[in-house]
């Protein structure tokens, strides 16, 4: 995991409601057994004029210049605006993985969908819920031609843009723990080794045709 | 004090909980596939740690299969053309062997869509939490059991730990009350649950289904319902234990048997909402005004009953309802106002995880049986959801309706349920598909999808078009 403090970036807007991970991130790259080289990928049927093409995977492909992510005013953006419901559908954690290796630090939302949001703390990628009010404010900004910049601060949960807006935002108390600190979710809960042998002891006597060898 | 079903499924499987919200949640019933595991095994493997009890592990290829029958009948996964695919397929076998995981492979009869496979195979039991890379996992919940959609990293941390890393949800009951017409079937149920709450209705809950309707839905009803849960936002879905679930448990492979049977049937007699549980909320539907439910849009809460049109916008709708609603018509090739009926496809898709079960086959085939395809459907594909399903249809003699119909009969996986196999759907085409999501893309880059059920998809088949397969007498 990376860990997250402190970050400052551009902002890009992307003015949809329910983002699917299928969007964020088709299934033809699924295939993949590794963990990186999902960036190019990223948004991949509405980023290109051109389909994908698996005979081909290394054809240069012209980007669309509809698409926010591939305009200059963008370029080298980091923090991805989007409106209620991100990240709903699959559980793909190659999603995150996507917007990661894209170089986006943190999405911002109104609302994001259970399973993206766990997912994308487990990469430090930091899903971050505002208002559908300040959102909004944000994309008309943006729409009217003005770039905004945030600067992120998780510890104190705050947080401030361009132009001289300044917000406060909640994260769930144990994962903004993990991320401000480093900590891997599996160090953290193998240190509970003996509560889960303890616990799983009761759980047998209790259940035990849950133990059983699966008869394949 | 009363408990909800998920009160108590959480009470009996919490480790630990600790001040800060999270808690640890131990894992009974851990379900594999290729395509969400290879990352996780690699993790264990780079911290050199070992699965915590192989015991809760069970494994089945489905995603990337081929179900071209010929493709099948070829050695290994020989018969899977696409390279990246097979060694994902590969990788799964080799992860299962070095880490002793048990794997229902693809030459054996069992094996079938992750979510079928469970719960046929018994590996699926009440009160058991469950876990799988998979958002459709919330199925399993059709059993009074808690079962989780998880991403990758928690692959990994169940795998190594037994536990689940996760905070307590809202509980969130929807009563369907009253009884169905006929031709209403648990898919129609479900699109009229995310029509009314919206796909993001149900986040951060536990989604408990209740009420007559669902109690007289059969267990195959069941888990089409828990199944689209996540379609709602709900990472579970659930319904209570009663006496179908008890008899479709019975007997499976790896259910409980003599002194264990007894044992089990005590616990599992408690698992349902007590009186006077507290839920965060409680809707009620009225079932006896549902009709079948065909999607228009982009979203499964795009949907309307097969006798309205395509909706035209809300005058008070928002800047933003505006745009996503004009994408999704765009998207669609279709015009408010246009009447679902007058809609035309070119594929039909029965199968997925959402219905490819031996109830939605017998649903199927009775509305083909006796009948022809239309001309201008290109392709229909009836996919059973695993190879007890097919075995079970072709003893019912259902393939050979399918195939003196025009239907395609082929072999089980997921298929263009997501297309990342060879079924899917070309650009600008529209399909008449049983599975469970019409997002831009799903079924293929450019593809049209509308979400039906399966004897809708089955009287589109036949009629070229969408129509109530009631009345598809007058229609062909
Ligand atoms: S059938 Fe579709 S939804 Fe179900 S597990 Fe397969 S891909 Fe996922």
């Amino acid at each position: 995991m990376r860990p997250f403090t402190q970050h400052e970036g551009l902002m890009v807007s992307l003015d949809r409601a329910n983002v699917d991970t299928d969007l964020i991130i088709p299934k033809q790259f699924l295939k993949s057994i590794r963990r990186t080289g999902f960036g190019p990928n990223l948004f991949d049927e509405i980023r290109y004029l051109d389909p994908y093409s698996a005979a081909e995977p290394e054809k240069e492909r012209r980007p669309d210049p509809e698409f926010p992510l591939n305009q200059d005013r963008f370029k080298g953006a980091s923090v991805l605006l989007a409106r209620e419901n991100f990240g709903c559908g699959s559980s793909r954690e190659h999603a995150v993985w996507a917007l990661d290796q894209f170089g986006i630090r943190s999405v911002i939302a109104p609302s994001f969908a259970d399973i993206f949001k766990n997912n994308s703390f487990k990469s430090g990628l930091l899903p971050i819920e505002m208002p559908a009010s300040v959102v909004d404010a944000w994309f008309e900004t943006i729409a009217q031609g003005t770039n905004v910049t945030v600067a992120i601060d998780l510890k104190e949960e705050r947080l401030t843009d361009s132009e001289g807006g300044e917000f406060s935002f909640a994260i769930d108390p144990f994962r903004r723990h993990c991320l401000l600190n480093d900590l891997d979710d599996i160090g953290i809960t193998l240190q509970s080794s003996d509560r889960i042998s303890e616990f799983e002891a009761q759980h047998q006597a209790k259940f035990p045709w849950l133990f059983r060898e699966a008869s394949l | 004090m009363a408990k909800t079903l998920y009160d108590k499924l959480w009470d009996s499987h919490l480790v630990e909980q600790r001040e800060d919200g999270s808690a640890l949640l131990y894992i009974d019933r851990h379900l594999l596939h290729e395509v969400t595991s290879p990352q996780a095994f690699e993790g264990l493997d780079l911290a050199s740690r070992a699965p915590h009890r192989i015991s809760a592990n069970i494994a089945v290829p489905d995603h990337n299969v081929s179900t071209d029958p010929a493709e099948r009948a070829m050695p290994g996964y020989s018969g899977v053309d696409d390279a990246t695919s097979r060694l994902q397929l590969e990788t799964l076998d080799t992860n299962c062997d070095r880490f002793g995981i048990p794997l229902i492979d693809l030459a054996d009869n069992r094996q079938g869509i992750v979510h079928v496979m469970g719960p046929e195979q018994g590996a699926t039991l009440p009160g058991m939490t469950i876990v799988c890379g998979d958002s459709h996992t919330a199925t399993h919940g059709a059993f009074g059991s808690l079962a989780h959609g998880i991403g990758t990293s928690e692959v990994e941390h169940v795998l190594a730990t037994q536990c689940l890393l996760t905070r307590k949800m809202k509980n969130f009951r929807i009563r369907i009350e009253g009884e169905v017409a006929a031709g209403v079937t648990a898919k129609d149920l479900a699109l009229a649950v995310i029509g009314q709450i919206g796909t993001a209705g149900a986040t951060g809950c536990a989604l408990e289904f209740a009420g007559s309707a669902v109690r007289d839905l059969s267990m195959e009803g069941r888990m089409t319902l828990c199944n689209m849960a996540i379609e709602a936002g709900a990472r579970v879905g659930m319904v209570a234990v009663d006496e179908k679930t008890l008899e479709y448990v019975a007997g499976r492979p790896m259910a409980p048997t003599g002194d264990e049977w007894d044992r089990a049937l005590a616990f599992w007699n408690t698992l349902y909402s007590d009186p006077g549980a507290h839920f965060d909320v409680d809707i009620e539907l009225d079932a006896t005004v549902i009709k079948p439910h065909v999607t228009w849009g982009t979203s499964p809460e795009m949907v309307v009953s097969i006798n309205d049109s395509v909706p035209t916008l809300d005058a008070n709708a928002s800047e933003s309802q505006r745009k996503g609603y004009e994408r999704a018509l765009e998207y669609m090739g279709l015009r408010g106002g246009e009447p679902i009926s007058s809609i035309a496809v070119d594929m039909v898709f029965i199968g997925s995880c959402t219905n490819a079960r031996i109830e939605d086959m017998r649903a199927a085939a009775e509305v083909v049986k006796g009948r022809k395809k239309a001309a201008n459907v290109e392709r229909a594909l009836v996919v059973p959801g695993s190879g007890l399903v097919k075995r079970q249809a072709e003893e019912e003699g259902l393939d050979q309706i399918f195939i003196n119909a025009g239907l395609e009969w082929r072999s089980p996986g997921c298929s263009m349920c997501l297309a990342m196999n060879a079924d899917r759907l070309e650009p600008g085409k529209r399909c008449a598909s049983t599975s469970n999501r019409n997002f831009e893309g799903r079924q293929g880059a450019g593809g049209r999808t509308h979400l039906v059920s399966p004897a809708m998809a089955a009287a589109a088949a036949i009629a070229g078009h969408f129509v109530n397969p009631a009345q598809l007498e007058a229609v062909s």
